[in-house]
């Protein structure tokens, strides 16, 4: 992304505090921005939640439909990540086909949930040749930053909100939803950004565009479930190990953020 | 990953199923500046994938609003041909996936090509899949050094790539395609062997912290061997030319 003459300023403005270990906002090196999250605020999509870290918002929507299994796996459900940045979410996005951006952030969040095993696929099998297949669809709604630790939680929050619709002659009946999905893993997502030898927690806007480099860390907890680095700048293996420790003491806040908004 | 429900032995008495040695890479050979008209270019075999690379550039930047006035604009594609796979014919163009790794690979020669020296231009980077076998996003990172390295651009270092990954209790270097579709974790990684920066990261499955540590220097412990073989190959491309 070329940067005009006032992201220039702002990004060595941000650079210069980052060196002297402070941040735009007042926030400590690994400190998140206040987080919110509403499951449950859409009625037709069957299952729902809205993320929020700091001014950046992603709305998760999940729908299901019956389908026929993938030939690897003719036992289970599928499942089906997609992301949009929606042109009203920033002034850099623009409209038509998928840019590399969106379709990173998609393919980053589906990993940490697919192999976090979060969904029960073994559950969603109706019969031979007929499965549920789980879309989530991820929508950019405001961006400041981070936007996958906020697309994880809201894709999180959306599925621990599904509800599968009935069943009757091969055909889903969604006016009755009363069974929920059911959910093995919660997996959460920790985002820093690297400027110059600084590491710091839940890049901002700015702070994402003044950074080095990125590095994203699924965890469940007790394992890595995905990584994924960004941005053209360089780490350490000791940086990583930092990270990693961080990634794993930030994970109970998160998940008791995602158990609290399912009341 | 994970894989269907006919999972293959992947270890038999201590080794691979090719024979290898957990540590142990495939066979490597890089030919430079295979072809005539790209400023830069590489053929790499890596085991059984099959990699051709070109490089253009610099030149000026089009579409012209996309030129960078500070330094060269990286342009990347990474593409698997339609027949590079054993299972049926592919969609021709790059896919999410191809959309993804084009970005990732892009960023790492970012980060060591010397753009500030190139304002206003693009540098064109074409990886291209002729036969995929597992891990061909790090050979096609390996060949594009090369080819990047060849068409005399000047750059900082001459990242390799290379993926580590795991198969039940063991940490495993290099996976091939069996590997690859049912082991339990794959982390693909480039880095930069001036000091041992890591330009490149992505990692699905199940890992430990440990394991991901311990992961990392696998990889950088087998990069020596992708290194060299590098330099050897740019080393007999420019001794063909003084010949």
């Amino acid at each position: 992304m070329t940067m005009d003459a006032m992201d220039t300023v702002k990004a060595s403005h941000i650079r210069t505090m980052i060196a002297g270990n402070a941040r735009e906002d007042g926030r400590g090196a690994y400190d998140f921005r206040d987080i919110k999250l509403t499951a449950g605020l859409l009625q037709n999509a069957e299952g729902s939640a809205q993320a929020q870290i700091g001014n950046t918002t992603v709305l998760a929507g999940v729908k299901l439909d019956i389908e026929e299994p993938m030939p690897d796996t003719p036992k289970q459900g599928n499942l089906i990540m997609s992301a949009e940045l929606l042109p009203l979410a920033s002034e850099a996005y623009e409209t038509g086909p998928p840019s590399p951006q969106a379709i990173e952030f998609g393919r980053v969040v589906d990993r940490g949930i697919r192999h976090g095993n979060c969904i029960d696929l073994e559950s969603l099998f109706i019969e031979d040749e007929k499965v549920w297949t789980v879309f989530i669809d991820l929508y950019v709604l405001n961006y400041d930053g981070n936007l996958f630790d906020a697309g994880t939680l809201a894709a999180m929050g959306a599925l621990m909100n599904t509800k599968v619709p009935k069943v009757e002659d091969g055909e889903a009946v969604r006016e009755d939803r009363t069974k929920k999905m059911k959910i093995n893993n919660i997996v959460t997502s920790t985002t820093f950004a690297k400027i110059k030898d600084k590491i710091i927690l839940d890049p901002n806007g700015d702070e994402e565009m003044a950074a080095d480099c990125r590095l994203t860390i699924a965890t469940d907890g007790e394992k890595v479930k995905s990584m994924q680095k960004g941005k053209s700048g360089g780490l350490f293996k000791s940086e990583i190990e930092e990270m990693l420790g961080t990634a794993f003491n930030k994970h109970k806040g998160l998940k008791d953020i995602l158990e609290s908004s399912q009341v | 990953m994970g894989g269907g429900p006919n999972k293959p032995e992947l270890v038999i008495k201590g080794k691979r199923t090719d024979g290898r040695d957990f540590n142990e890479l495939r066979p490597i050979k890089i030919t430079a500046s295979p072809l005539e008209n790209a400023g830069g270019s590489a053929y790499l075999e890596w085991g059984n994938n099959k990699v051709m690379c070109g490089v253009y550039g610099p030149k000026e930047a089009n579409p012209r609003h996309l030129a960078d006035p500070t330094q060269a604009v990286i342009k990347c594609r990474y593409m698997m041909a339609p027949f590079s796979s054993l299972s049926e014919h592919g969609r021709s163009g790059p896919n999410r996936r191809a959309t993804e790794i084009s970005k990732v690979v892009k960023e790492v020669f970012e980060n060591v090509v010397m753009t500030k020296e190139y304002p206003g231009s693009q540098i064109e980077v074409y990886i291209e899949i002729l036969q995929g076998d597992g891990g061909t996003r790090v050979a096609g990172v390996t060949a594009a050094a090369v080819a990047l390295a060849t068409s005399g651009i000047p750059m900082r270092d001459l990242p390799y790539a290379v993926s580590v990954g795991r198969i039940g209790d063991h940490l495993t270097v290099d996976f091939n395609m069996i590997e690859d579709n049912y082991s339990d974790s794959d982390m693909p990684m480039a880095i930069a062997p001036r000091n041992n920066e890591i330009l490149l990261l992505q990692m699905d499955g199940d890992l430990t912290k440990q394991q991901v540590l311990d992961g990392i220097q696998m990889g950088i412990d087998a990069g020596k061997q992708i290194t060299e073989i590098q330099r050897n190959a740019l080393k007999a491309a420019y001794e063909a030319t003084t010949k």
